[in-house]
């Protein structure tokens, strides 16, 4: 039988707010175990949540990038069960009024087409602490540092077929969260992690297949991963008569083994009821118009303007639309040189080699898009080669400055003068002899492949500095005048 | 000098009569010799209140004193005082020393108060006559057999022994106007709100206030001058102005407005206390007072819409006692479910392992629209019946209570007999409004409280109306027989 698999995903997005969402502690990431929880995050008796603005502006900002309703009232209900790492004893979330309703992401399949992916609800929550298991010599240690920490979970409804979809997905919602600056998108710290919800079924039936959840991938790849995994192991269960069991399972990405770990009927009676410490959170639609204009230009909307302003291949205008940043970064580089092609080229060319080089990423790029951009215009009006500008390029990547103070200082302006460039090619003519000789014996048509060699000591000879276009009509033509 | 209000107090302090030491080490030796007696007190402060009062003394020098520095009071042990055990009288939290300062002890302490220790308590204030404290129940001094009420029982016998002039309570169905009717001094609920809740250890969220006790309805307002206002570590404290509640105390009553619910004057009301609050109403009639019958058709819902909402609440309040990060913890626990399981069977008391279960049920899967939504639809129809009656009355009048303090153990074995104690008292809580109780009469020697209901952010009328009742009878400074010089 053919299979058809469905999926949908939960991911928990932690917000890039300081401070956390009912407490005035500090949410960064690494700090030692328990530095960052205050009275509140340590859920001491007497104490109360306020709650951060912050996590409700960016809530609202993704909503709007989502094309979603906004909840002119959301509400915070508890969510009770017992965990260490859980200090109330229940976590703090939204369930029947969220924040944010129905909107859409669209993606982008391998083979270009587009496919939308309805969005069901986005809600504001707290994140919970950390249960340590290691070096506590048979005890848990609780580290509440990331307790308190804000995260919107979005929930998708079920339309995606693929581990490909899905995955594609996760990259377009990642591009999406990092690019408004409401996530910093460290997959690896949890700032980003996918729940997902997997089910087959027979290919041309309707009825949803009993679905299994596993939780907590933290990178694409893990994600990509488990979903095979489990398609097949369903699939197997189906095909040799069995039935699948709707249960939550963990995916180890190391060892490449999913378990499952409880299910529906172990599943815990939440006891969901409106948090009475918390006030339902009003907005209007003059707090909604303020946060849409913060807005920043988001992925697509970059994409399309590569595409159609600077004839940019769909790929090309993917990549640096993937980061609002880098995005902005290129465009501005596109509009220093006048040719988007060009810049392309280098922003993910040389500029991209250099940052994964030296492990750092556009933000703290040492060479900014207005340096890269007067050195691209220096390629353009054909004062450098390309060879030259590489060389430039590492200088301001090294020392700094700009493109015309470096070329000044290191004498590195190109040699376009046709005088200074015969003197040169005939030097070169008469130096190599033989290698005329093999060229006057050549038949014509390969003759061309030849010229390489004299190109190339000419190149040397001129310290690199020679217009190559000029070099290479004047050798032609002066060589060809020996063969005649 | 222990026989003086608040009022009188501040006045000898100001006026040079004694010192804040003298006096706080007066009231430390009362508590001493006599609080075995009463067991109104959890923990004592002796080394904090004689700083604090030394402290009061040389601000006093300074010339900067206020009317509160240097007065003695008590906390009822469910506020967390920094450095001090904080025990809301439970053997979960035995151990546990508060990191911090409720923001009503911060305020007290920056008004220059003297805290002489933390008072007895209902079990994380669930109960109504202070047996189910952990340290063992309070007395009423006007009956040492008897119960002080709850589960505010500690302040309000040590007010009434005459230990302390003042003291904290919280009241989520009544814990500050029961225990103060059946003690014979005067308490304050005030509007959900009013008072911060940040550092009262919660209860029912949506229920708990913190208010005053005191002698007197003029000790009152002192208090609530520092109690009341907008905290930001409360999103549920209302930012409002705060007016001088003593400023407005001597108001005429002319043409007060006054609605008897006729719900609050039926079968289960004991007789003579239903004719100690008649003769109240007349006295309020002199002094030109009108008196009209009203009804609130559905104060019979108020007991059972409190006895879901309040534990439902409680239950997910609760649940961080879980032996994790402080308070009791078992001993050598097995595996995570043991630890949680014993050190929650071990730590809390009966009653408020019963609230918890029932709380848990009311919102479990399949029951949650069947009981905690149905409560919550009870609760505004409470509500609606006091707006409507407050649209044609300034303030209602009633019991505190149907029945004088009943004895200990009488009782304790019978839960839905004690919440019945509460019966006039947490509809308020249910409505948000603000109430009082005062002293009103006797019956069988036993103390008669008037409640006395006013409109969301009455509170200066309510102390209005009650100073001006002080005024004209003395039920208020009636002392219990037992008590010594």
């Amino acid at each position: 039988m053919e299979w058809e698999t469905v999926i949908g995903l939960e991911i928990h997005v932690q917000l890039a707010t300081k401070t956390k969402i009912f407490s005035g502690s500090s949410t960064a990431f690494g700090a030692e175990p328990n530095t960052q929880a205050c009275a509140v995050d340590l859920a001491l008796p007497g104490t109360l949540p306020v709650f951060n603005e912050n996590a409700l502006r960016m809530a609202v900002m993704f909503g709007l990038a989502i094309d979603a309703e906004i909840g002119k009232r959301s509400v915070f209900e508890r969510k009770n069960y017992f965990y260490p790492d859980l200090p109330k004893g229940y976590q703090t979330t939204q369930l029947a009024e969220p924040v944010v309703g129905r909107g859409h992401v669209d993606i982008e399949r391998a083979d270009g087409s587009t496919h939308r992916v309805r969005i069901h609800h986005a809600h504001l929550e707290e994140d919970a602490g950390k249960s340590l298991h290691e070096d506590f010599h048979g005890m848990t240690g609780i580290d509440l540092n990331r307790a308190g920490t804000p995260l919107i979970e979005i929930v998708t409804e079920p339309d995606m077929r693929s581990a490909d979809e899905a995955v594609a997905f996760a990259r377009t919602l990642h591009s999406l969260v990092t690019s408004l600056g409401i996530c910093d998108g460290n997959m690896a710290e949890g700032s980003l992690r996918f729940d997902v919800n997997v089910s087959v079924r027979p290919k041309g039936t309707e009825t949803l297949g009993t679905r299994t959840e596993t939780k907590n991938l933290n990178s694409f790849r893990f994600m990509e991963e488990a979903i095979e995994l489990e398609v097949e192991r369903q699939i197997d269960v189906l095909e040799s008569g069995g039935e699948i069991r709707q249960e939550t399972r963990l995916y180890n990405g190391d060892t490449k083994v999913a378990r499952a770990m409880r299910s529906k009927e172990e599943a815990n009676d939440y006891r969901y009821f409106p948090c009475p410490d918390l006030l339902p959170i009003v907005i209007d639609d003059a707090y909604v118009e303020a946060v849409r204009a913060t807005l920043p230009i988001l992925p697509a909307q970059w994409k399309a303007t590569f595409v159609e302003q600077y004839g940019l291949s769909d790929y090309d205008a993917s990549v640096l639309s993937s980061n609002n940043v880098q995005a902005a970064y290129f465009d501005q580089v596109a509009k220093a040189c006048g040719d988007g092609k060009l810049a392309a080229n280098w922003v993910m060319g040389e500029l991209a080699k250099h940052l994964n080089q030296h492990d750092t990423d556009i933000q703290a790029s040492p060479v900014s898009a207005e340096q890269l951009g007067g050195l691209l215009e220096r390629i353009k009006d054909n004062t450098l080669s390309g060879n030259i500008a590489k060389k430039v390029f590492e200088i301001m990547w090294q020392d700094g400055g700009s493109a015309d103070e470096i070329i000044e200082a290191k004498g590195l302006k190109q040699v376009t003068d046709s005088g200074a460039i015969e003197q040169i090619v005939d030097q070169v003519i008469a130096n190599n002899t033989k290698q005329v000789e093999q060229y006057q014996a050549a038949e014509p048509d390969k003759r061309g492949k030849m010229l390489g060699f004299f190109m190339g000591q000419v190149m040397k000879a001129s310290g690199g500095k020679a217009n190559p276009g000029a070099v290479t009509g004047i050798l032609k033509q002066k060589l060809d005048a020996l063969c005649d | 000098m222990f026989d003086k209000t608040l009022a009188e107090l501040a006045g000898g302090l100001a006026a040079g009569d004694f010192s804040s030491l003298e006096l706080t080490e007066s009231c430390l030796n009362r508590i001493k010799t006599q609080d075995a007696a009463y067991n109104s007190f959890i923990t004592v402060t002796e080394e904090l209140a004689l700083n604090q009062a030394r402290a009061a003394d040389s601000l006093r020098a300074s010339g900067k004193a206020g009317i509160f520095t240097g007065l003695p009071m008590a906390h009822k042990d469910i506020f967390c005082t920094q450095g001090v055990r904080t025990s809301c009288a439970s053997r979960m939290l035995d151990n546990f020393i508060a990191p911090y300062d409720a923001t009503l002890i911060r305020k007290f302490n920056e008004a220059g108060a003297v805290t002489l220790g933390k008072t007895n308590m209902d079990e994380f204030a669930m109960g109504s006559s202070n047996e189910s404290s952990f340290y063992g129940p309070a007395r009423n001094p006007w009956d040492t057999e008897r119960v002080p009420g709850g589960s505010s029982g500690g302040s309000a016998a040590a007010i009434a022994a005459r230990l302390v002039p003042a003291a904290t309570g919280t009241d989520t169905g009544g814990s500050i106007r029961q225990p103060a009717a059946l003690c014979g001094i005067t308490g304050l609920k005030p509007t959900y709100g009013r008072v911060s809740r940040y550092g009262m250890i919660a209860f029912a969220s949506s229920l708990d206030q913190a208010g005053p006790m005191a002698r007197t309805a003029e000790d009152a307002a002192l208090m609530l001058n520092v109690m009341a206002g907008f905290d930001p570590l409360d999103s549920t404290c209302v930012e409002r102005e705060v007016p001088d509640y003593s400023a407005s105390l001597n108001d005429s009553l002319e043409g007060l407005r006054i609605g008897l619910p006729k719900e609050y004057f039926a079968d289960n009301l004991n007789p003579a206390i239903a004719e100690q609050v008649q003769n109240a109403i007349r006295e309020f009639e002199k002094l030109g007072a009108t008196v009209k019958e009203i009804s609130l058709p559905n104060t019979a819902l108020a007991v059972p819409a409190y006895y879901i909402i309040a534990p439902a609440e409680a239950s997910t309040n609760l649940s961080r006692f879980d032996g994790v990060r402080y308070g009791y913890r078992c001993d050598n626990p097995v595996d995570l479910e043991d630890l949680y399981k014993r050190t929650r069977g071990e730590g809390f008391g009966d009653e408020v392992k019963r609230r918890i279960m029932v709380g848990t049920y009311a919102l479990s899967a399949g029951y949650y629209d069947a009981y905690y939504r149905k409560a919550q639809q009870a609760r505004r129809l409470i509500q609606q019946d006091f707006v409507k009656a407050l649209a044609e009355v300034d303030v209602i009048m009633g019991p505190t209570t149907p029945q004088p303090a009943f004895r200990i153990g009488e009782k304790s074995s019978d839960p839905v007999q004690m919440y019945m104690e509460d019966i006039y008292t947490l509809a308020l809580n249910l409505a948000g409004l603000p109430g009082m109780s005062v002293p009103c009469g006797q019956a069988q020697g036993l103390p008669v409280g008037l409640q006395i209901i006013g409109n969301y952010f009455a509170e200066a009328k309510l102390l209005n109306v009650a100073h001006r009742f002080q005024q004209a009878t003395d039920w208020h400074t009636q002392a219990p027989a037992s008590i010594k010089g």
